[in-house]
């Protein structure tokens, strides 16, 4: 209660100070009394006759005009048969119209204020016009913008009322660009209008470009003047476009990357095809899920914190699952790896189906928390922090498995096994264990991955199938057993994708690069940096 | 070195100054190496020297980053590939036994014999009178007549080493390059391979890689020394054997 | 006296073409010679379903070409079939003539549907029977041959060559969903009328379709057969078990590879060609990874390096397919994966292989006799 009251009052101090800063302006001095009785008769009439009071009503500086206005967009304005008005509030109580007094009761035969489009296009031109120069600076923003778009002349002398008072240099400049479309589209003088054309192109963008390019009946200097300013937007959007399409790139290119880091240890470093990666990926999305689920239904203030919580546990749910298909079936295959790719395929039919069969065939919301939601803008990018996130992400695992197989001792032992599995088990070193922990390693980052990913992609059974091809290609194209090659295989790979599809489209793009692909392994069959030697040439 | 002495026969072999990398590993710096047609040559040398890479480079696996190396005396092998080189009479024995497994004995012969090679060729193929009396001569040879339905794969270690260079045979080599044909043999076994060489030896010039000690003694043959993937010295063993440089890289320790 | 020397003392070939002939006779008379409430009588869709297993069965065969001789892993041979099915697809749709919906004499419905004017260059031609036929074959040879020439040239082999052929067959996938392709996009080509001026629907076509896929099939074989027992044939073996010591015998491997796997490409296409006017559809999805996996698969069932296995897996795995698709449907990829692994892990000959051998110990054990046993083994495929 004490909180609507305020705020009612608040509301009406604003209306005040709005018309005793008009008045001051001078700017609709006549406009008083008797003609608001004519105005709001208007709205008893025909849309152009409502067009016409609404016109009237943005520069009559009369008390209720944005409650008039804002009531006859949602079709809370009645007009009774004597041409009388009256609006209800929110909370459903009348009001008349000219003194925004409460009424007992609707006027005889009231009907609604019919809207149509242009009724509505005109209200908010009378919108934009009335909060110019409201003390909300976010307000003011929007009328300006609101200025730009309609173009409606008539508020030049309020755009330059408000100009003159604001103190908002955000504010300000759209001010000044509303005002620069308002004398480009008006009927002043030449060098007005040049100096317009700058104050557009200066905000380079669309709209911009599109203000420029509709200027009615154009002078030649004019024209001439719109065409460089044109030329000099259309190249600018162009960079900051190529330079979203390469942040898209990268984008796609580190979920590559974490898709292909597991496979890099699996196939890269232990010769074993896993087709079944791909639903390892999947499992530590589902991972996800199951964490999420229990912490909505038990603990929700814990939500941002889910995925920190899923991290570990998709690492060692999708380890152990890779642990139990080493032990299981590729201990037995190994040296032979067209038996391993086809058995480790059937693995995947077999995890996809069950998955399927416990948490059904349809995608799993996977909510993103707090941290991982929303977007920002960096020039002309608008850069969503879930993307962003998963970028910072997938270098980090590859630092940190770096540092694993170069700085540890199972690194090391790892290394030793696959360069000379007879000389690392003479040594001492357990060749079994150290074959099943480096598969567990490979799956558990498989599985993190499906953490990283249940972010921006539909966690389904088929999640895993729709990155196996790709990480595979990376790695192939990277070369095998090289972490750096890995990171520039996927780096190159998506980048190249994200910069072809403005050109070819996504799926002629994509069709583009594993051709490309096939001819580049073809060129060099040990990827980009092979390991060279004796060893390899087996 | 001779090759600019006209009176002197054209070597079948002539390699000159050729360097092999692997990211930064040499591993043949400048070789050079003549062998004299009709010649047998053993080619001793620590793990690592570049016995394996020399081969490779001759038969056209690997290609030298410069260098040269000629067959016959004007016959560019570094443009070639294997099965040209090959075709041109150089066979190449590898370390490990390397014989069609689930091919019988008789059928690996036959598909060794110098001839066709071309696939539509190949394809309507049929076993002359005198492929078979060829094949005959090899399997009395290589001691394999009893053997000669069985698998490839069935064989014993010893057996499928004497299959490997009955196969060789087939291909009527001019120059045969055998890498380390004793390994894993029994002392028998190893002195019967050493006469089965000399006898080869006859016709073909043979160039054989080799640890074993006595078996290059009973070759009794000149003797290279590789290190580091250059020569390091050239002679008949006991010659050789007393090279204090030798000494000191291979032999003593 | 041909065939004895194609046979040498196999029985296992004469008994698999004398088991295609007999069934293929006995099904076609038993559709079109009882009446339909026969207790005899073969219904149509069987008829139509046996006819696909047919196909399949080449396709497998193809397979085992290149992977049981050659020792390549395509899991790219399902683009050759996609290929085949869509050239013979192309001259169906031609054959509507005006009979579509939307009645144009000339353009197929689909390209009427996106406003096409006139048919694309590469569709004329495709109302001759012939050179439809011809183009069934050259397509997917022309592919293999160029893919194969730049993959094997550069050595491309095992694990690599696998991963490009399943990249080339998801490529092609890619490219049929689009509609600007003009291949009907996503729906494919259907609506078939007839073939040869014969309706397509008939009981007599229908069994006309069967027949011709089992003698494509007997053809097919018997020219595997024959090109496995040549000396080209040993060689091929020879480049399986040991590639390098094929090399330096002077035999040039990439030659006979590409001779192979175009082959093998063109009796994929074959088998494409046959299914689709049996099967009434042509779509974007025969080009999926999936299949050309599970045709492997089928394979490795049957025995790899048999050529009878191949298609023996091929029927087993599909009337599998079948049945568990019908009665538990969400069992069959369990069952599917679960068959990977097995064959793989237990069974690496497969059916072929394996039971020939099971009954020569049980009758071994019956007559408590250890002999020798006589039969000499089918080709082993080496380890890789």
């Amino acid at each position: 209660m004490v909180i609507s009251t305020l705020s009612r009052l608040r509301r009406l101090c604003l209306i005040a100070m709005a018309i005793l800063t008009l008045a001051g302006a001078g700017a609709i001095g006549q406009a008083r009394a008797q003609d608001v009785q004519d105005t709001l008769k208007l709205f008893s009439g025909s849309y152009d006759d409502i067009q016409k009071g609404i016109e009237a009503l943005a520069v009559s500086g009369q008390p209720t005009a944005i409650e008039i206005l804002q009531a006859l967009t949602d079709n809370r304005l009645l007009a009774g048969a004597d041409g009388s008005l009256v609006y209800k509030d929110a909370a459903g109580a009348l009001h008349d119209a000219a003194t925004g007094t409460v009424v007992a009761a609707e006027p005889a035969g009231a009907k609604p204020v019919r809207a149509n489009n242009r009724i509505r296009r005109a209200v908010e031109a009378a919108l934009g016009q009335l909060t110019l120069v409201s003390p909300d600076p976010a307000k003011r923003l929007e009328a300006a913008l609101s200025v730009f778009k309609s173009k409606d002349q008539t508020a030049l002398p309020l755009i330059e009322t408000a100009l003159a008072r604001e103190t908002d240099a955000k504010v300000k400049t759209a001010l000044e660009r509303a005002k620069a479309a308002l004398v480009l589209y008006g009927p002043g003088e030449e060098p007005a209008k040049l100096a317009a054309v700058e104050v557009i192109a200066a905000q380079g963008d669309q709209d911009a470009l599109a203000m420029l390019a509709a200027t009615p009946s154009p002078s030649p200097a004019l024209a001439a003047a719109i065409k460089d300013a044109s030329d000099a937007i259309e190249g600018r959007l162009a960079l900051w476009s190529g330079v979203q399409s390469f942040y898209y790139g990268i984008s796609l290119g580190s979920v590559l990357l974490l898709a292909a880091i597991g496979l890099a240890i699996t196939f890269g470093v232990m010769g074993v095809i896993n087709m079944a990666h791909g639903e390892m990926v999947m499992i530590g999305a589902y991972t996800t899920f199951v964490v999420q689920d229990i912490i909505r239904n038990s603990a929700p203030w814990l939500f941002d914190y889910s995925l920190a919580i899923a991290l570990p546990l998709a690492f060692l749910v999708s380890g152990a699952v890779g642990i139990l298909i080493e032990r299981v079936i590729i201990r037995f295959l190994y040296g032979r790896p067209l038996e391993t790719l086809l058995a480790t395929f059937g693995l995947s039919l077999v995890l996809q189906q069950a998955v399927r069969s416990l948490f059904g065939p349809t995608n799993r919301e996977v909510g993103n928390p707090a941290w991982m939601s929303g977007a920002f803008d960096l020039g002309g990018l608008t850069l969503t922090y879930n993307r962003m996130w998963i970028i910072v992400f997938s270098i980090v695992v590859l630092f940190v498995l770096m540092v694993v197989l170069r700085r540890t001792a199972f690194g090391l032992q790892m290394r030793a096994v696959t360069q000379n599995r007879r000389m690392a088990g003479s040594m001492g070193i357990r060749t079994n264990w150290v074959d099943m922990l480096t598969f567990g390693l490979g799956s558990g980052i498989a599985g993190i991955a499906g953490v990283a990913l249940s972010q921006i992609d539909n966690v389904s059974p088929n999640l895993g199938q729709g990155y196996i091809i790709d990480s595979f290609m990376v790695v192939v194209f990277g070369g095998v057993g090289n972490l750096w090659g890995t990171l520039v295989g996927a780096m190159t790979l998506g980048i190249t994708n994200k910069l072809l599809e403005p050109v070819a489209g996504a799926v002629l793009g994509k069709i583009f690069v594993l051709v490309a692909l096939v001819l580049f392994i073809q060129r060099k069959p040990r990827g980009l940096f092979p390991q060279k030697g004796r060893a390899v040439e087996r | 070195m001779q090759i600019g002495d006209t009176s002197a026969p054209k070597p079948i072999l002539y390699v000159d100054g050729v360097t092999v990398t692997f990211d930064g590993f040499r591993a043949l710096n400048d070789l050079s190496l003549v062998i004299a047609p009709g010649e047998m040559r053993a080619i001793i040398g620590p793990n690592g020297a570049g016995k394996t890479t020399m081969m490779d480079v001759i038969t056209g696996k690997t290609r030298p980053d410069v260098g040269t190396v000629a067959f016959n005396g004007d016959v560019d092998l570094t443009k070639l590939d294997e099965a040209a080189i090959a075709q041109l009479g150089i066979g190449r024995k590898f370390q490990k036994p390397t014989v069609f497994e689930s091919h019988t004995v008789r059928d690996n012969l036959q598909l060794a014999l110098a001839g066709l090679r071309k696939p539509f060729t190949v394809l309507f193929a049929k076993e002359t009178a005198k492929e078979r009396q060829r094949i005959d001569e090899l399997l009395e040879l290589t001691k394999l007549t009893e053997s000669h339905g069985r698998l490839a794969g069935d064989l014993s270690h010893g057996q499928k080493q004497w299959l490997e260079i009955g196969m060789l045979l087939a291909q009527e080599p001019a120059l045969l390059l055998v890498d380390e044909p004793v390994a894993g043999m029994t002392d028998a076994e190893t002195a019967e391979t050493a006469e089965l060489l000399v006898e080869i030896n006859k016709t073909r010039s043979v160039v054989v890689v080799e640890h074993d000690m006595t078996f290059v003694k009973a070759l009794g043959v000149k003797v290279t020394v590789l290190h580091e993937g250059s020569v390091l010295a050239e002679g008949p063993l006991d010659q050789v054997q007393a090279n204090e440089r030798v000494i000191e890289v291979y032999l003593g320790r | 006296m041909i065939m004895k020397r194609l046979f040498g003392s196999d029985a296992m070939a004469l008994w698999f073409l004398a088991c295609l002939l007999v069934v293929t006779v006995l099904v076609g008379v038993l559709n079109l010679a009882t009446p339909a409430d026969s207790a005899l009588h073969v219904p149509t869709y069987l008829v139509a379903l046996l006819g696909k297993y047919l196909c399949y069965a080449i396709l497998a065969l193809s397979i085992d070409l290149v992977w049981g001789y050659v020792g390549i892993l395509s899991l790219g041979h399902g683009a050759f079939f996609a290929l085949g099915g869509y050239a013979m697809g192309m001259y169906l749709m031609r054959q509507i003539g005006p009979r579509g919906v939307y009645g144009d004499p000339v353009l197929p419905d689909f390209m009427v549907f996106l406003n096409w004017k006139e048919l694309p260059w590469y569709w004329l031609g495709f109302d001759n029977f012939l050179f439809a036929m011809v183009m069934v074959a050259l397509v997917p040879g022309i592919l293999a041959f160029v893919f194969g020439y730049l993959a094997f040239r550069s050595r491309v082999t095992g694990v690599y060559l696998s991963i490009i052929t399943q990249a080339m067959t998801y490529a092609l996938l890619l490219a049929f969903f689009r509609n600007d392709m003009g291949f009907g996009g996503n729906n494919g080509l259907t609506d078939f009328k007839d073939l040869l001026g014969f309706n397509l629907q008939t009981d007599g076509m229908r069994v006309a379709l069967f027949a011709a896929s089992a003698l494509a099939l007997a053809l097919c074989y018997l020219l595997c057969l024959w090109i496995t027992r040549s000396r080209f044939g040993k060689v091929l073996i020879a480049v399986r078990d040991a590639e390098s010591r094929t090399r330096f015998m002077g035999y040039r491997v990439e030659g006979y590879k590409l001779a192979a796997f175009t082959l093998s490409a063109v009796m994929a296409g074959v088998a494409g060609a046959l299914y689709v006017p049996q099967v009434g559809i042509i779509n974007p999805g025969e080009f999926a990874p999936q299949n050309s996996i599970e045709a492997v698969v089928w394979v490795a069932v049957g025995g790899r390096g048999t050529l009878v296995g191949a298609a023996v897996g091929a029927i087993v795995v599909n009337f599998g397919k079948t049945v568990f698709t019908g009665v538990l449907p969400e069992l069959w990829l369990f069952a599917l994966g679960g068959l990977f692994v097995f064959v793989t892990l237990l069974m690496p000959k497969g059916i072929v292989g394996t039971v020939p051998q099971l009954l020569d110990m049980m009758r071994s054990r019956k007559a408590q006799n250890a002999g020798e046993t006589a039969k000499p083994e089918a080709p082993r495929p080496a380890a890789e």
